[in-house]
């Protein structure tokens, strides 16, 4: 290829003179490295401010993003892997992590941390790095960190009496009761969408439920913890505290949260900015962020967000892990946090005024001291699907709450036949020992 | 004499191989390779590692069958054949009735009115479709409650879902069939009709004896084809309603879609492929058998 072009250019350059040799000259010097790097959602559309700069610093090296829509992030790395077409440097939500690393897709990255200057294990929060290691190899660098708070209508609340947000269950269902009623028929104390699972997992996660065992091989939905979780999840439906509908079937949420139809939603950090953007001005100081709930005092969240992953047979190894070092210091961490809501995965960026002098991101700063990651199997992504339909039937009425946890349990149970057989055989351990 | 036929025979073979070739690599190699495929259990696990990939013979084929699940996308996708084949044959016949009615006047200016949402993409007009469907602000529901009907949460309610998927993609769809109705309605002798009017045959008589045997090769046609394009509803639940509400809209091929690309399980898949390929092959059987019959 780049002989080729040389040859050309000597060609066009006897011919035509000084003004071509020139040119000549400079496609030699540069060629620069190409790499590509996909990133979703609005990530994906961001980052490309941040990636015009590294280029910037790097001149030999041109970045080629490629924006991937969330929804079909996982399968689209699936056949990329497939069919030998991965990038050089991708975002990876830390839950596929161990997926990618069991398919040996993944570069390990402990010797690139040791030689480092930038990054340093002890600035990200421990509960995020630990999902990037898998048998003590690392595979990802954390770069933004997602948990789910809590939204409320601060006004809403403060005229149904409640002045200060709950902590406990009991607590939290008494001051929806309290808003329901000052809110009169038409309006629900909160929105739990009918089409998402995270809030049923968590509410569970945060009772003591494992959901899986047995090296997650076996399905334990029907536990008394997720059961007393589930009871809690689909009362607040019954109850009429929280609309049936799903999110496809409510017009606008940002218009639905002004109007009053409901007061709290569970959510995560990129709706901090929407919120802002959205809501009418006079709203401005109405609404909050607070920790979640737990069953006895302040509930756990959910450890996730997205790593960056560099591809294990990637041509341009020591280019790649620049870009990932690039992402990952602190002023490029607050950047990205302004350009696309993301919370920083590193804790320096956290000390930024952003964030210090920013009421509704301390309640996620508060949370992700308490955050736990879910079962990190290749079948969550079904088994999730799963937990979201029987929510779904039980909310309806389809079924009742404990006859939706038996057929979970039973469906799931199916889905792991494979991780049993692997297991008694002593593949399980190997499908990560292998990775190495 | 023997010996210039077998030539002939030869070089017929050359004529047809470079097609023969195609179809071998193109169609028959990938069949073979997927009912192969359909008996293992082919998954995330074996993409990593091939070795652990099982021979399971037709557990697949026993999973599938006694999965809730597939009766589900079993159930909606018949629903979807035997309630959306009539109907879009219907509004095609009708459509091209119309636009070949010969006081039409601008008959071109409606055939491609008419065939237009068949080379739309179907993504915007799923979009402008949930719209209309909208439970508050849509189109639809300000029609209905306008004549006092009662309205419908068209794509979130489990009862109105599938129905609502059906009147889009009938829409979408009946243009195609609606021109080779108009090719088919061209191509009966005018002379029938006028032999029908001297016996004083009235409008349903002349389209019952007449213009329905006439269409008789294009009808059988236009169902054949409707009915394996049904089976095959993927697309417009896919942007529509991803398969919910409490998947209400799950068809066949995105149950397998669900399968093979987001879960990975390729064999499951596979062996989901082939028992599509069944049903479809019997129902073609079916209609081709019951056309006969009725013209014989």
């Amino acid at each position: 290829m780049r002989a080729t072009r040389r040859g050309r250019g000597v060609r066009a350059g006897v011919a035509l003179s000084a003004l071509a040799l020139a040119s000549l000259s400079c496609a030699h010097a540069s060629a620069p490295v190409h790499l590509r790097f996909w990133a979703m959602g609005r990530e994906g559309e961001v980052v490309t401010d941040l990636v015009r700069d590294f280029e910037r610093e790097n001149p030999g090296i041109k970045v080629e993003v490629q924006q991937i829509p969330w929804s079909a992030a996982h399968e689209k790395l699936l056949t990329a892997y497939v069919g030998r077409s991965m990038p050089d440097v991708f975002q990876l939500g830390n839950t596929w992590i161990s997926e990618f690393a069991a398919l040996r897709a993944l570069a390990p990255l402990g010797r690139n941390l040791a030689a480092s200057a930038v990054l340093h294990a002890s600035s990200y929060f421990p509960g995020i790095w630990a999902t990037n290691q898998i048998d003590g190899v690392l595979y990802g660098i954390p770069w933004y960190v997602d948990t789910r708070v809590l939204f409320y209508r601060r006004d809403l609340l403060a005229r149904a009496g409640v002045r200060v947000m709950p902590a406990t269950w009991d607590a939290w269902r008494a001051a929806m009761v309290a808003v329901c009623r000052d809110q009169g028929p038409g309006h629900y104390a909160i929105f739990l969408p009918t089409n998402e699972w995270p809030q049923p997992m968590i509410l569970g996660m945060q009772a003591g439920a494992r959901m899986l065992v047995d090296d997650d091989t076996r399905a334990d939905f029907e536990s008394p913890e997720f059961r007393r979780a589930f009871h809690f999840y689909i009362g607040l439906f019954r109850d009429g505290l929280a609309p049936p509908v799903s999110n496809n079937q409510i017009a606008n949420m940002y218009q639905e949260f002004a109007r009053g139809g409901f007061a709290m939603v569970i959510t995560g950090p990129w709706n901090i900015g929407e919120f802002r953007r959205r809501l009418p001005l006079e709203l401005a100081g109405a609404w909050g962020t607070a920790p979640l709930p737990g069953p006895a005092g302040p509930g756990l969240s959910m450890a996730g967000g997205s790593s960056l992953a560099v591809l294990r047979e990637t041509r341009h190894p020591a280019e790649a892990w620049k870009l990932v070092e690039y992402l990952s210091r602190p002023e490029q961490q607050v950047r990205f946090y302004h350009l696309s809501g993301d919370l920083p995965a590193r804790v320096e960026a956290w000390r930024d005024t952003s964030f210090t002098h920013d009421p509704l991101t301390l309640a996620f700063g508060d949370q992700l001291q308490r955050t736990a990651p879910w079962p990190k199997v290749p079948e969550w992504e079904e088994i999730s699907i799963r937990l979201q339909d029987q929510v779904e039937r039980a909310v309806r009425g389809a079924t009742t709450p404990d006859s939706a946890l038996a057929a979970l349990d039973r469906d799931v149970d199916r889905m792991l036949e494979k991780r049993r057989w692997l297991r008694a055989r002593g593949r399980l351990a190997a499908e990560t020992a292998g990775a190495r | 004499m023997r010996g210039s036929g077998e030539r002939q025979d030869g070089a017929a073979w050359v004529l047809v191989s470079p097609a023969l070739l195609l179809i071998g690599v193109f169609f028959v190699l990938p069949v073979i390779a997927g009912f192969l495929l359909s008996l293992t259990d082919f998954d995330i696990y074996a993409i990593g590692d091939p070795r652990v990939m099982r021979v399971v013979g037709l557990g697949n084929y026993h999973q599938i069958l006694t999965d809730g699940d597939f009766w589900i996308a079993f159930r909606n996708t018949m629903v979807y054949v035997v309630l959306g084949v009539p109907l879009s044959v219907a509004a095609s016949l009708g459509a091209a009735l119309l636009v070949n009615a010969q006081r039409l006047r601008a008959k071109g200016l409606f055939r491609v009115v008419f065939f237009t949402p068949v080379v739309t993409t179907l993504v915007a007009v799923a979009i402008v479709w949930r719209y209309l469907y909208h439970p508050k602000f849509g189109l639809l529901n300000w029609g209905l409650s306008h004549l006092g009907l009662p309205t419908a949460d068209w794509l979130g309610d489990p009862h109105w879902a599938m129905p609502a998927i059906l009147l889009l993609s009938v829409w979408k769809n009946f243009g195609y069939n609606m021109l080779i109705f108009v090719a088919g309605l061209q191509s009966v002798p005018q002379e029938l009709y006028e032999a029908a009017d001297l016996d004083g045959a009235g409008a349903w008589q002349r389209f019952r004896h007449i213009t329905l045997p006439g269409l008789r090769p294009a009808m059988l046609f236009v169902t054949v084809m409707t009915v394996l394009g049904n089976f095959q509803l993927f697309a417009e639940p896919y942007v529509m309603t991803q398969g919910g509400p409490l998947r209400s809209t799950v068809s066949l091929v995105m149950l397998m879609y669900e399968q093979g690309f987001r879960w990975w399980r390729m064999g499951r898949a596979a062996a989901i492929a082939f028992v599509l390929f069944a049903l479809m092959l019997g129902a073609t059987l079916l209609q081709i058998r019951t056309q006969r019959e009725r013209s014989t």
